[in-house]
This record gives structure tokens, C-alpha cells and sequence, in this order.
């Protein structure tokens, strides 16, 4: 973003990677399918980079409201100091943060999550997909909390899943009733209290049940809390977990 | 004397209202013990809610069985009422069915058979509602939490029930009988398609005996609604009035949002403006002790917050839906608001007491709610959704974790560990800050 401000220019959409997208080995590996997906689209967009920071959200839900608003108000700044308009993030936590919270302490700005931004480029025509190698496949969606309950959004990884042509099955609980992976709320930073099992591993089996070929998460953190549970249960040999942004990359090879 | 059983009713009517109010009194003292909110934002889409939510039932039917007995039981008591309405003007007055005098007897006959049929199917429902919850055991019943006063709360609400429409059910057929014998003072109105069944057990009686059991069931009727109407204020029966405030008062704004600390925000303005002066004297009337962070006892929560407790019909939804509680973690959602509630009875009745609050050493932190419970959420939002009066147990667990980190620096030890991350390195992990670009060259 730096550089772009130096040479005057401002690009179209800001891309907040976020801290997973930024440093985690699997995560990282959607933020570059995402990439992939604007440069096909010719999306002119830039990143902030090292001046990005955590939005805050983890410190908030531990119920550190003073670190999270020294993290907010510290990319406020920089977001505001850039004069940011629109910002797209394939994570939902910063999504919600960005998009909710936000505003209240100075910083307003267009937000879009991943599915909301892909499905416009495919509306506006800016980016095709259709079929791929994931026509016909059996798939699964599983809804991360803080886009769908939190926000409403349920239909975006939908549609975009329709566009691959894959046969979408649904789990029992899904939608406004899916089941939470288990990691919001910093749960995905500590141990889960005692129980009788871990919740992701509750979720992968109600997933299994659909007898999937890939679990199709919109969520870093649920796509690891997925992973783990998919290999609890042994069997990561038959079922993938990926993220929507991936399958549409991977989709056409790109 | 013709004018005792009036005289009376006055006083029993008097009497029942008149403890109801004062009880009311009470829990909206209660509730006042909460800081204020601000509900004077979209007020459009606040009464849509209490249309939707509230009148309209919407969240109930997301099950769809229990949704439609519980659409039945709750049409049929508002329906019946008007009958009510009836009973307490001839109970002032003397008249009998005074309504048959007034509407059209077509009308009155219609409304008659309509009560009849609703308090067949209010019988039926609410038998219904007792095999779900004594023979069939549904899960949500029979929680820990459940043990003890709240499960037998839940049945004597269900046997409160059977018994108004038994008696309702009876007055009605005695009073055919006796319109059929001509009896003095019983009009011949009403259409009665259910009681007419039970009109033959009734067909070898004397007119005295049957005036007994009309009379009978009549003042226990209306004597069995007073004391019902004055045992909400002691149940989790009340949400059948404060559902429509909840409601109301519920929140508008997405899901995610939790709201922002004002205290803070000043505070983090002040550090990050390069141009605050930290030797200035604190503004006049600046100087009263800062708010607490977060809520360790029931007097930190909001006015809202502490209505969802008596509002909380112990459904447990919520908990049926916790990721946490399904997964066999302590947290239930349900509990949280039970626990509130008791704690906000607690406080009342030691106002009652001493005239204000006198410390008694306890608090709803770690008395009643427990910090095991607390960390277990992953705020998912899931209890808020299914809450179908528009409950909020999240915001309690969040503002409590709240005065745990801020006040007491107690998070477990791998949440301060990320924590300290964020603050170094602006990341819950501990990476480098200057590796964040790092995918942009790895293949």
C-alpha cells in the first residue's frame, strides 16, 4: 500500500489479509488462491503488508476491550492515513470486526468478505467460473459463525459454490443453525474446558455424515479446526477440506 | 346478603391484582439496579420484532412441533381471556354471561364455541407439553440445571392449565344443564360443542346440585386465574407478559456486534493523541471513581440484560444448540440466565430487608456462575439465535469475561500468551511482524 501512495495511486480494494492468511502454512495457501483469483479478474489491489496489525477480534472476544481497541484504533489510523474506502478479507472475524465494530471507534469503510467480493466479480461479469474439476462432486458447506449467524450471510459461498456445479449437500445443522467449529471466541488460542469431546471434532462428524468429498470452509480457523477433526477421525485420505476461494483457483488450475 | 358473593369477588379480584402489582413493583425496581440503555433507535424495526417475534411467534416454530402447541396454548389463553373478561363483570355486578346481553346472540354463541374449542385443544397441548417433558424426557428438560424447583415450576404450570380448562369445561356444562331446566337466572345462550359431552354425566342431578358445581367451578375458575396470574412473579412463567419488552428491547444490530467501551475509548484516545498534556488536572467533575470494567455481580449489567433473566422461560434452546454445552462442557446458556435471575431475587429480597443492599459477600461471579463456564464460550451466537424471545445470554458471558481479564487479569494462561502476542507483534502467534508478507514470495 506503501508503495502505491508514493507513486499517488489508489488501488480499487484494499485485501486485509489478516493474521492467519499472513503467517499461518495453511492459510497462507488461501490467501494465495484468493490472489490468484484478482489477478485473474484483474483486480487492481493492494495490501498493507507490514502495517497491517490484528484487528483486535481475539482480544475482544477474551474480553481484553482496551488491547482491542489499541489494535483498532492503531489501523484505524493507518487505514484512514491511506484514505481506504473498500476493503475485502477472507477472514470472518476480521470481516465482522472491520465491518461492526469499527465504525464506532472512527473507522468506516465498504467491507466485503472473500464469497461476498467473488460473487459480485462473477455478477459484474469480471471473473468466470463454471464447472472445473469439482462438477458433480459432493461437497459440503460448513458456515462460519462470524459471517453467518454474526452477519447474515449465508447465500454467497452458496451461489459460488453452485457456479463450480457441485452437488451441494447440506449438513443437519446448517445456516442460521450450523454448529460452530470451535474456535471463535480465542478458543482457537487455548485448550478447550473438559468435556466429553472437542466440538470440531462434533462438527467433522455431522460433516462425514454427508459423505463428502471435500468440507468447503470460508473461515481460516474453521478450515484448521476441520482439518484436525477431519484427521481425528481418520479420514484424510477420502475428504479434503478446502476453502471456497481455493476451489474456484484450483477449480481451473490456476 | 344477596350482595356477599359480590362483595366478595371484589375482594378476591382486589386482592389477586393488587399482590401482582406490588410483585411487579418489585422486579422493575430490580431490573433498575441495571445500568440504563438506550433503545431509542429504530423504533420501526423494534415494534416489527414484537409483531414478528413476539405476537407472530416466528422463533418458535424453527421447531416446528413444539412451535405449534405452543402457537395453540398461547392463542387459546388469549382468546379465553375475553371470557375472563365476562366472568369478572358478572362477578361485580351479579349478572350471569352479561355478554349474551350485549353482542348479538349470534356473536356471543360463536365466541362461546370458539373458547370451547380452543380450551379442548389448550388441554390437549398442554397434555402434550407434559409427555415431552415427564415421558418422553426430552433432553433440554432434564439438564443438570434443571433439577429440583425448575422442573416442578415447568409441571405445575402444566397441571395450572389442565385444571382452569377442566373447571372452565365443567361451569359450562352445568350451566346447559341448568338453561336446559329453566332454572332461574341461567339465560339460554352460548354454543357449546365440547362440554355438551359432558352434559349427560350431569342429566340425574338436582337444580341445587348443579348450581353447586356451576358456582363451584365458576369461582374456582376465577379464584384458580388470580392466584395463577400471582404465582408468575415466583416462576419462569413470566415470560408470558415480559416476552413482548424482551422482545422490544432486543438487539437490532448484526449479531457480531458487541458493543465498544466508551471508558476505554477515552482512555486509548488520551495514549495514542501526541498532544495530551499527562500532567493536566482531571476536568471539573471528572474526578468521580472510574466505571468498572465489565460485570462481576448483577448491579454491572444492564437494565436489558437482567429483564432477559425474568423474562427466561427455561426453554433451553440455547442450550440444546451450545456447541459447548453439546460437547459436554460445563457452560449452558440457559443456566447463565437462571443463575442472573436468582442472584437479581437475592439482591431484591435483601433490599427488602435492610432497606438498601447490604453486602453479603457474594456475587454472581464464581457464587453462581463459574469461570469454567465462562471460558468455555465460543461466542457462536448459536443461544442468541434460538433464544425465541429475543434472550442475550452471550453479552452476560462476554461482559463477565470482561471484569475477568480488565479487572482481575485472570484469563487462562494461553489467552494472555496470545494476548502478549498481539500487543509485541500484532498477531495472536508469535511471528515476526516483518515475515507478514512473506506468502507474497513463497510458492
Amino acid at each position: 500500500m506503501a508503495e502505491y501512495m508514493a507513486q499517488g495511486k489508489k488501488p480499487e480494494v484494499l485485501f486485509w489479509v489478516g493474521c492467519a492468511g499472513s503467517f499461518d502454512d495453511r492459510a497462507k495457501k488461501i490467501t494465495k488462491a484468493f490472489v490468484k483469483l484478482l489477478n485473474k479478474a484483474n483486480i487492481d489491489f493492494a495490501v498493507l503488508g507490514t502495517e497491517e496489525s490484528c484487528t483486535g477480534d481475539p482480544a475482544k472476544r477474551a474480553g481484553n476491550e482496551f488491547l482491542f481497541q489499541m489494535q483498532a484504533m492503531a489501523n484505524i489510523e493507518v487505514l484512514n492515513g491511506y484514505e481506504i474506502k473498500k476493503i475485502v478479507t477472507a477472514c470472518p472475524h476480521c470481516f465482522n470486526t472491520i465491518k461492526n465494530e469499527y465504525p464506532g471507534l472512527g473507522g468506516n469503510y465498504e467491507i466485503m468478505h472473500h464469497t461476498q467480493f467473488l460473487k459480485s466479480l462473477m455478477e459484474e461479469g469480471r471473473l468466470k467460473v463454471e464447472g472445473g474439476k469439482f462438477k458433480g462432486k459432493r461437497i459440503t458447506f460448513h458456515d462460519p459463525c462470524y459471517l453467518g449467524r454474526a452477519n447474515g450471510e449465508y447465500e454467497a459461498p452458496r451461489e459460488l459454490l453452485q457456479k463450480l456445479e457441485v452437488e451441494l449437500v447440506e449438513m443437519k445443522r446448517c445456516k442460521s443453525r450450523g454448529l460452530c467449529c470451535g474456535a471463535g471466541g480465542a478458543q482457537m488460542f487455548k485448550e478447550p474446558e473438559p468435556g466429553k469431546k472437542d466440538i470440531n471434532v462434533e462438527r467433522t462428524e455431522e460433516a462425514l455424515e454427508t459423505a463428502p468429498k471435500i468440507i468447503a470452509a470460508a473461515c481460516p480457523f474453521c478450515n484448521t479446526m476441520m482439518t484436525d477433526g477431519v484427521k481425528a477421525k481418520s479420514a484424510e485420505d477420502s475428504v479434503q477440506v478446502l476453502d471456497v476461494a481455493e476451489m474456484i483457483a484450483n477449480a481451473e488450475d490456476l | 346478603m344477596q350482595y356477599i358473593p359480590n362483595i366478595l369477588f371484589i375482594i378476591a379480584l382486589a386482592a389477586g391484582v393488587g399482590y401482582f402489582t406490588f410483585n411487579i413493583r418489585k422486579i422493575i425496581r430490580n431490573i433498575k439496579l441495571g445500568h440504563q440503555v438506550d433503545a431509542s433507535d429504530n423504533t420501526s424495526e423494534r415494534w416489527g420484532n414484537v409483531v414478528r417475534i413476539a405476537l407472530g411467534q416466528s422463533k418458535m416454530v424453527v421447531r416446528p412441533i413444539p412451535g405449534l402447541l405452543h402457537i395453540i396454548v398461547y392463542v387459546g389463553f388469549i382468546i379465553i381471556n375475553i371470557e375472563v373478561l365476562e366472568i369478572i363483570i358478572d362477578g361485580i355486578f351479579g349478572t350471569h354471561r352479561v355478554l349474551s346481553t350485549v353482542l348479538p346472540i349470534g356473536l356471543y354463541n360463536f365466541l362461546i364455541a370458539s373458547f370451547e374449542i380452543l380450551a379442548l385443544l389448550v388441554l390437549v397441548g398442554v397434555i402434550l407439553f407434559w409427555t415431552r417433558r415427564n415421558i418422553q424426557k426430552l433432553k433440554r428438560f432434564w439438564a443438570n440445571e434443571m433439577k429440583g424447583w425448575p422442573k416442578n415450576d415447568a409441571n405445575y404450570i402444566l397441571y395450572f392449565e389442565m385444571v382452569l380448562m377442566i373447571l372452565f369445561l365443567t361451569m359450562n356444562a352445568a350451566d346447559q344443564q341448568l338453561q336446559t331446566l329453566g332454572a332461574t337466572h341461567y339465560v339460554e345462550a352460548g354454543s357449546y360443542p365440547v362440554s355438551k359431552f359432558i352434559v349427560p354425566f350431569f342429566s340425574n342431578f338436582s337444580e341445587t346440585t348443579l348450581i353447586a358445581i356451576e358456582r363451584g367451578a365458576w369461582w374456582l375458575h376465577i379464584l384458580g386465574i388470580l392466584v395463577f396470574l400471582n404465582y408468575l412473579y415466583f416462576s419462569k412463567h413470566l415470560h408470558i407478559i415480559l416476552a413482548f419488552p424482551n422482545v422490544y428491547f432486543g438487539k437490532v444490530v448484526p449479531k457480531g456486534k458487541f458493543k465498544n467501551l466508551d471508558s476505554v475509548t477515552k482512555e486509548v484516545k488520551m495514549m495514542m493523541d501526541p498532544n495530551v498534556d499527562p500532567f493536566a488536572a482531571p476536568a471539573e467533575g471528572a474526578n468521580q471513581a472510574p466505571a468498572k470494567f465489565g460485570a462481576s455481580d448483577v448491579m454491572d449489567l444492564s437494565r436489558f440484560q437482567l429483564l432477559n433473566a425474568y423474562t427466561c422461560t427455561e426453554c433451553g434452546r440455547c442450550t440444546s444448540e451450545c456447541p459447548a454445552n453439546i460437547t459436554g462442557k460445563k457452560l449452558s446458556p440457559r443456566k447463565i440466565m437462571m443463575d442472573t435471575r436468582d442472584r437479581l431475587e437475592e439482591i431484591g429480597k435483601n433490599i427488602d430487608k435492610n432497606g438498601e443492599f447490604k453486602p453479603d459477600g457474594k456475587q454472581l461471579l464464581d457464587d453462581y456462575i463459574t469461570r469454567e463456564e465462562l471460558w468455555a464460550c465460543t461466542t457462536c451466537n448459536a443461544c442468541v439465535e434460538a433464544c425465541p424471545v429475543s434472550i442475550d445470554p452471550l453479552s452476560i458471558i462476554m461482559d463477565m469475561r470482561q471484569y475477568l481479564v480488565m479487572e482481575q487479569s485472570a484469563a487462562p494462561t494461553e489467552l494472555n500468551v496470545s494476548m502478549t502476542n498481539i500487543e509485541n507483534n500484532g498477531a495472536p502467534w508469535p511471528y515476526n511482524q516483518m515475515d507478514r508478507l512473506n506468502w507474497k514470495d513463497e510458492n
